[in-house]
């Protein structure tokens, strides 16, 4: 019965998501101010409804329900209960829940945070995001409803959550992304509403950045876990594959930094204004583009997803309409919000051009890279597949140029900046950061040219920051910069400072890991050592141990350094009961500056295993940078001046139109 | 000029549109291989193990064999990598096409994973892969005696696959094969 309240939910919630997409935007066209206020109720009642249909799935999950499919396809049990709950995003209609149900409580966080916009551009953007999650429940309940049952023949047990699931970081893993991909519909609705309205001010990009801002922070996040999963959970060490998925997820991102800094032009100066709309069309089709990639099997990749032709072409449909509908209405009203605002050659301005056409370059890239062996087979049947090489080549010098033009950009002037003044402010820290650099040069063990870049790159950043805090403070209270003028720079700036560091982290991390790294495949036999990277590794055996839903061979490595114990790590292979699956958990010893890390391979008899050891230098930095850029998102996003009544006359002027 | 430019990004999305319907429909698990049928093509490359030897078509005749497409910067070539080892152990034929790949590394993975292949074919252009339709690492063919392509799978054999799929045919053809 209670599945069924289900169902029903998701129609309620249809109902409603459809009043909230049709009514306000008629209301905004026709000036009734009764059908605009329709927006936020509407918006409250769907985010009820889905509350309520995905409590109800999560019930069905806790209390072992495998009358219902979806819970007999995805759990067992068997299953701890965290597993049990998170499960209920482990598979297709499930995740569909909740992006829908996100996406209706990031609508009822903007009807509560837009109060004091304009009442035209308010309605639309609700109705926007009320015609998105149109299409995403009518998906739902149309292909994928999670709620069907399986009666009266219920399988006595569940058939289990795919083991490679079954871990922590898998259970935040999907939810922060979908945040950030259902967050970047804010933007994109935004987007929608200033192209109806046929202009855009400060006071809008002002109102965007914010949500932006969050929904980047979430998504690089998301990202990062997704990278660190991989790491530690499928047992090959390697962070990064350029797999179609993670491709999906990373483009979004790449698109989102490129919003984010133009945002800050539009908002600052007025300019970039349909190339900040664009941004904001593009970043949001990509996420669902994402969705589509996964979700319709398109694309094979390691994540391999189920394939079903009739998904896919609801989703294209959807996707046609939704991107195709957005870049029309871009086609067509883009005249209405240009904006021809001068700026010279050498200015912030120019910076942060350079900083668009990177990151967009590096996204087309990624996007060729990523549909290219589907052109190719669609146009001439023959199949080909780009691994690792081509997106490194590509990716790996546009983002050297983008750290150079981060390090510059950020101290320079908008408007105009003067050349001579911009060469006094650098030179110093250049010099600096070129004897570090060559420093760390001569000391890498190989590529001398690799690490002495990215190591000046990484300080260039840091420097240029640094020189640049200095400055503005002098600026804002002589004398006393320390005690007034650091306090006064503002949350934003230093979100922005932040999250430049982590880029510069981030960067060091990759660089020095992927040079770093050593390792080896063996047979190791009980009592047998290597060495390896001034470490001594003892395999001490295996013995068997039962876990919940698994059993597993459990080894024990004993590591030393000198004659000191360094750790003992603890590898498992373990096969899941229902699913005989095998998985490997690798042993890790977290450190700053390396990892430890040993999986086992195989068993080769007489208590030998097939062991691969990894030291992996400097692997934790990509992660800690991702997440520093993250919380430089929402420390921006969190910045004083989003919250208070704007003073810019352009935002009082669109104000005033409110009675 | 200006126009243009505003309805470019329009274009090339519903180009890209057009591609992903296609895409919907190119079944990359199931799609049959245009080679099913055909003798397996010609190729004259070096062998992996021993550089010097160039290994030809008329190499792997003889016997049924399975041909599989592998590579070390595969992350599914090494899930399925003990499996090939156990068939190997049991008496499979198997012939590797080491696939865009590095010899010194295909070479050290082999070492220190052990190498389930009688003959390891050094694909590092990627030549014999185009000629076999190669959409991505691991795949592998079934050839009987005569060279001739019987089957293809694509994604990581497990033993569910071989039981089920693979298994068999190999012996279909060992039976076929014996005079």
């Amino acid at each position: 019965m209670i599945p069924e309240l289900g169902v029903l939910s998701l129609g309620l919630a249809l109902g409603l998501a459809a009043v909230q997409a049709s009514l306000p935007l008629a209301g905004a066209r026709l000036n009734a101010p009764r059908w605009m206020a329709l927006a936020g109720p509407a918006a409250w009642g769907q985010f009820v409804f889905l509350t309520a249909a995905f409590a109800i799935l999560a019930h069905a999950f806790l209390s072992d329900d495998f009358s219902v499919a979806y819970v007999a396809r995805n759990s067992n049990s068997a299953l701890p209960w965290y597993y049990k709950l998170s499960a209920v995003w482990g598979a297709h209609e499930g995740s569909l829940l909740l992006w829908a149900w996100m996406l209706a409580a990031w609508t009822c966080a903007v009807c509560m945070g837009s109060r004091k916009l304009p009442r035209t551009l308010r309605a639309r953007v609700i109705a926007v995001m009320g015609m998105i999650s149109v299409g995403f429940v009518l998906f739902l309940i149309a292909t994928s409803n999670p709620f069907v049952r399986l009666l009266p023949e219920t399988p006595p047990d569940g058939n289990d959550l795919n083991p490679l699931l079954q871990d922590l970081g898998l259970i935040f893993h999907p939810p922060m992304l979908y945040m950030g991909y259902v967050g970047f519909s804010v933007a994109f609705a935004f987007a929608i509403g200033a192209l109806l309205d046929g202009h855009i001010d400060a006071a809008w990009a002002r109102w965007s950045r914010p949500w932006t801002l969050v929904a980047w922070a979430f998504l690089g996040s998301g990202i990062a876990l997704g990278s660190w999963w991989a790491y530690y959970e499928l047992g090959w060490g390697s962070w990064w594959f350029w797999d179609p998925v993670e491709n999906a997820s990373f483009m979004p991102w790449l698109v989102g930094t490129a919003l984010i800094h133009s945002l800050a032009a539009t908002e600052k100066r007025g300019v970039f204004k349909s190339w900040t709309v664009l941004l904001a069309i593009a970043a949001f089709s990509l996420s669902l583009l994402g969705t589509f990639l996964v979700r319709s099997g398109v694309l094979t990749s390691v994540h391999a997803f189920a394939t079903d032709p009739t998904r896919g072409v609801f989703i294209l449909c959807f996707l046609l309409l939704v991107v195709g509908g957005s870049l029309a209405l871009y086609a067509f009203r883009a005249p209405a919000i240009s904006s021809r605002v001068p700026f010279s050659a050498l200015s912030r301005e120019t910076l942060l051009l350079v900083n668009n056409l990177l990151l967009s370059v590096a996204a087309a890239m990624i996007l060729l890279g990523t549909l290219y062996p589907l052109l190719l087979d669609a146009l001439s049947g023959a199949k080909l597949s780009v691994g690792p090489p081509y997106f490194n080549t590509l990716f790996i010098p546009l983002m050297a140029v983008l750290m150079a033009a981060t390090a510059v950009g950020v101290v320079a002037r908008w408007k105009y900046t003067d050349g001579r003044w911009m060469v006094r402010m650098l030179w110093p820290s250049l010099m600096v950061c070129l004897i570090l650099a060559s420093g760390a040069a001569v000391l890498a063990p190989s590529s001398p040219w690799a690490v002495g870049g990215v190591c000046l790159l990484a300080t260039f950043i840091m420097a240029g920051g640094l020189r640049d805090i200095a400055d503005k403070c002098r600026h804002l209270s002589p004398g006393l910069w320390l005690s007034r003028g650091l306090p006064a720079l503002g949350r934003s700036y230093w979100g922005m400072q932040l999250a430049h560091a982590g880029l510069a982290v981030c960067a060091l991390g990759i660089v020095l890991n992927s040079v770093g790294s050593i390792e080896r495949d063996l047979r190791m036999g009980p009592g047998d050592a290597i060495e390896l990277g001034g470490y001594r590794f003892v395999f001490e055996g295996t013995v068997g141990h039962v876990g919940p839903n698994y059993t597993a061979e459990r080894g024990q490595v004993s590591v030393w350094r000198g004659d000191r114990p360094a750790a003992v790590l603890h590898p498992e292979k373990r096969v899941y009961h229902v699913q005989q699956a095998p998985m490997t958990e690798a042993g890790i010893q977290a450190g700053l500056t390396r990892d430890l890390f040993i999986a086992l391979g195989e068993p080769l008899g007489g208590g030998a295993w097939a062991v691969r050891v990894h030291i992996k230098p400097f692997v934790r930095w990509i992660w800690i940078g991702a997440l520093m850029m993250a919380l430089g998102g929402l420390v921006a996003a969190a910045d004083r001046r989003y919250r208070r009544a704007p003073r810019h006359p352009a935002a009082a002027r669109t104000l005033a139109q409110v009675p | 000029m200006k126009t243009l430019l505003r309805i470019l990004p329009l274009i090339l999305f519903l180009a890209i549109a057009v591609l992903l319907y296609r895409g919907l429909y190119l079944d990359p698990t199931h799609l049959p291989s245009a080679l099913v049928g055909k003798p397996f093509p010609e190729f004259s490359l070096p062998a992996l193990d021993e550089p010097a030897r160039r290994l030809t078509r008329a190499d792997i005749l003889g016997r049924p064999a399975l041909v599989n497409v592998w590579a070390t910067w595969c992350p599914s070539c090494r899930q399925e990598h003990p499996v090939l080892n156990r068939l190997a152990q049991a008496g499979v034929v198997i012939h590797g096409v080491n696939y865009k790949d590095d010899r010194s590394t295909a070479q050290r993975w082999l070492r220190s994973l052990h190498d389930p292949y009688r003959l390891n074919i050094e694909d590092a252009a990627g030549t014999l892969g185009l000629d076999l339709g190669v959409y991505g690492a691991p795949e592998t063919f079934v050839i009987d005696a005569h060279g001739v392509v019987r089957d293809k799978y694509i994604g990581v054999i497990d033993d569910a696959v071989w039981r089920e799929r693979l298994e068999p045919l190999y012996t279909t053809l060992l039976e076929e094969a014996r005079p």
